[in-house]
């Protein structure tokens, strides 16, 4: 059984190896792939360019584009762009420099990603925190959508592991920042959520339950880079049980969260 | 009468070169501004998304877990990766294992110290890679390949015999890309974990070693 598994992943990886040769070969997308992307090209105006054997700083420079010749960009790994010379080499380019050649209409090529001064920008941003419950600890993961520079709303996901129980939370919350264009930013949130609390295996059997939550809290946004984030934020839950008295909880949590 | 027959030539040549120029001079045509072909084609500008961008990675793997105190056995799992920049990435991965019985447990006989469903070990973490040492590897004179050796840090949760544990995971790598958009990846992970299964809470290190296929999108 175990032995037919491994013949199967042998198949598999000398498939993908000749795949991955043909798509070396042939011109623009390979055949799998549906989404024919158009070539776009852009002048050098600059003495010359320098291209580089891999997506990174330290890889070596084989080739230069000189002045007034026109480099195809083919695709983009982080800040890195793979261009195309006339020549027919290929290579790595950093962004600043493809910044500074011209495309067909004379203009500069720019690309727009999102800077954290620029909140008009950004819609999407996603994050993972860590922190404590209740002296239990949490992780959560959450998406959020901006839909004004002040405004966004959240959902999120939570794991607490305790010594006596574990809880998932999902939850719902607006944040409001009521100065997005500081450096670090204070933020307000409020949402509700659904709690399922599940005791653990080693207690006597207790049954899992579902509370409904709500809660409340403040936290500080610390930009780090153009796009990514420091996330520390307080809350303080309600957790709406089925008996007479509601409980409380506390929770604080710091992260990295990134938008694009 | 070769050399009559050379001279002809030479002299019409002669006369013909220099001719032409006054000849091509004359026939400039007044409108210089008109292109003979005009290009159907508008020139565009270069749109940024239109650029494809390969800054996520998923993937699979397999190899050995090794869960302290209840032996090693067949780790399989998913991974995806959001590359931040050259240097750091974010990776989520998802795998699962199967706890083999305690020496306890082989040397006593019939004594189980879990049922079988909970043997089952599931796992997450989310851990923040640093590629630490990206370089090149060659292969023979022809072929130079990308590669990557990274280090990572994480955090997580373990399910083991029935309950959720807080993780915490190190560990690094070494990437292989045969291509701009496929890595081969070998891993080595300590996952770390308080287990009280055996009485007392004891903090536990269980390691993690694995083969990868990802691909970049």
């Amino acid at each position: 059984m175990r032995n037919s598994l491994f013949a199967w992943c042998g198949l598999v990886f000398f498939g993908v190896c000749s795949i991955s040769a043909n798509a070396e070969e042939s011109e623009g997308a390979p055949w799998y792939w549906p989404f024919y992307d158009e070539i776009q090209q852009a002048q050098v105006v600059e003495p010359y360019v320098e291209i580089r054997s891999g997506p990174g700083r330290g890889f070596p420079v084989f080739y230069v584009a000189e002045k007034d010749e026109w480099i195809e960009l083919l695709k983009r790994k982080t800040d890195w762009i793979k261009v195309r010379t006339v020549q027919g080499e290929e290579g790595w380019v950093h962004r600043n420099d493809i910044e500074k050649t011209l495309d067909a209409t004379g203009e500069a090529v720019a690309f727009s990603d999102p800077r954290f001064d620029d909140f008009n920008s950004r819609d999407w941003e996603a994050g993972v925190l860590t922190g404590s419950f209740e002296n239990a600890s949490v992780n959560t993961l959450y998406v959020g959508y901006q839909f004004t520079p002040n405004l966004s709303a959240e959902i999120s996901s939570s794991q607490v592991l305790g010594d006596f129980s574990q809880i998932w939370i999902a939850n719902i919350n607006l944040v409001h920042q009521p100065f997005p264009q500081w450096r670090v930013s204070p933020f307000f949130t409020l949402g509700t959520g659904m709690a399922y609390i599940k005791p653990k295996a080693t207690l006597v059997q207790v049954e899992d339950r579902d509370e409904d939550t709500t809660h409340y809290g403040f936290g500080l946004r610390y930009y780090l880079t153009d796009r990514y984030f420091l996330r520390a934020e307080y809350r303080e839950y309600v957790v709406m049980t089925t008996r007479d008295d509601n409980e409380e909880a506390e929770e604080w949590k710091i992260g990295l969260s990134v938008f694009f | 009468m070769e050399n009559w027959f050379k001279r002809v030539l030479l002299i019409s040549g002669l006369s013909v070169a220099a001719a032409t120029p006054s000849a091509w001079s004359q026939e400039q045509p007044s409108e210089t501004d008109e292109p003979i072909i005009k290009p159907e084609v508008e020139p565009r500008p270069v749109t940024e998304d239109l650029i494809d961008t390969e800054n996520f990675e998923i993937g699979i793997y397999g190899g050995i877990y090794s869960i302290e105190d209840f032996g090693s056995d067949v780790v399989i799992g998913v991974k995806a990766a959001y590359h931040m920049s050259e240097d750091l990435f974010l990776e989520a991965n998802y795998g699962m294992t199967e706890a083999g019985e305690t020496s306890f447990e082989t040397l006593s006989g019939n004594v189980q110290l879990l049922p079988d469903d909970d043997r089952d070990l599931t796992y997450y973490n989310l851990s923040i890679g640093y590629n630490f040492l990206p370089g090149e590897a060659f292969f023979g004179r022809e072929y130079a390949f990308n590669t990557n050796f990274y280090v990572l840090a994480g955090l997580g949760a373990t399910e083991f015999a029935g309950d959720d544990r807080l993780t915490a995971s190190f560990g690094w790598g070494y990437q292989f890309l045969p291509t701009d958009w496929l890595s081969f990846r070998l891993d080595m992970r300590d996952h770390i974990f308080d287990n009280d299964i055996l009485g007392a809470d004891k903090t536990t290190h269980n390691l993690e070693f694995t083969t990868g296929l990802t691909i970049f999108f």
